[in-house]
């Protein structure tokens, strides 16, 4: 499969929300999705983004992570171009066993770590059986 | 399993990471690419150059610096990353994406570079590798500079 390595900037309208107006190549991020007995934890990849350009946005029971990459190695003579710099994004339905007050975060090493702490009721619970 | 998908969101695209993440589901993961392909399995690197260095770039979220192996020989630039999984044996996966494994990309550079002025940088998970250009062709192990 032919890969494209292009370095036409196209602006990103048809995949980005309004309020991001950045042209250039928007990214879907890698995620890892885990679940465990108090919270789902998502895992993004987003090298060269910083805390700062971290937007978190939930409306509507979707979750939106937009993150913004400063652009970097602009106007170089490439040799090789392999991927393209640009901001991540990627949207989530959040159902509602999810306690979106309690939503958190952390950016290290170019990652995202997302906290999505369960509501008390959607946490397994043991049940005893009396005898 | 490159570190970040190149293409833009299209349906096309997207239909080409699915076959791709099958493909490498039915192949296996972490198989020795060869250099001269751009084969799903290895990190995506951009390489520049100005007057005095060359550069090489890659996208490497989550890694540390001891997690990284970057040497030069002559005209080879060899960068073996090691990607460990997330050992959690309470939790399930509903999704799965980031790849994990080691990977290796070896990189025949243009010129000669100084094998001991090269310097690495990691910062926001993207490495960063100065090769001063010279007439050099001896083999040095770099060391990574985490900012």
């Amino acid at each position: 499969m032919a890969d494209e390595t292009t370095s036409i900037k196209t602006p990103a309208s048809d995949v980005a929300p309004a309020e991001h107006t950045r042209s250039g190549y928007h990214f879907q991020p890698n995620v890892d999705i885990l679940e465990g007995e108090d919270e789902l934890t998502v895992l993004a990849d987003v090298p060269g983004a910083t805390a700062e350009g971290i937007d978190l946005n939930f409306e509507d029971g979707t979750l939106t992570i937009h993150a913004k990459v400063p652009p970097r190695n602009e106007g170089v003579d490439f040799l090789v171009r392999e991927y393209g710099v640009g901001d991540f994004h990627r949207e989530f339905r959040v159902n509602e066993t999810i306690d979106v007050g309690r939503i958190s975060a952390e950016l290290a090493e170019g990652v995202l770590t997302l906290h999505l702490p369960k509501v008390e009721a959607a946490k397994p619970r043991k049940i005893t059986v009396k005898t | 399993m490159v570190f970040r998908y190149i293409s833009p969101l299209h349906p096309v695209h997207q239909l080409r990471r699915e076959m791709d993440r099958i493909w490498s589901t039915v192949m296996g993961e972490n198989k020795e690419p060869p250099w001269t392909g751009i084969v799903r399995g290895q990190p995506a690197v951009n390489v520049w150059e100005t007057d005095e260095a060359l550069f090489a770039e890659l996208e490497t979220p989550g890694l540390k610096s001891d997690q990284l192996d970057i040497s030069v020989i002559g005209d080879q630039l060899t960068i073996k990353v090691e990607r460990p999984e997330v050992e959690e044996s309470k939790l399930t996966y509903h999704r799965r994406e980031r790849p994990v494994g080691a990977f290796t990309r070896v990189l025949r550079l243009p010129v000669a570079v100084e094998g001991d002025r090269v310097e690495a940088e990691l910062q926001n998970g993207v490495l960063t590798v100065r090769l001063p250009k010279a007439a050099a062709a001896r083999p040095r192990k770099i060391q990574v500079v985490t900012k």
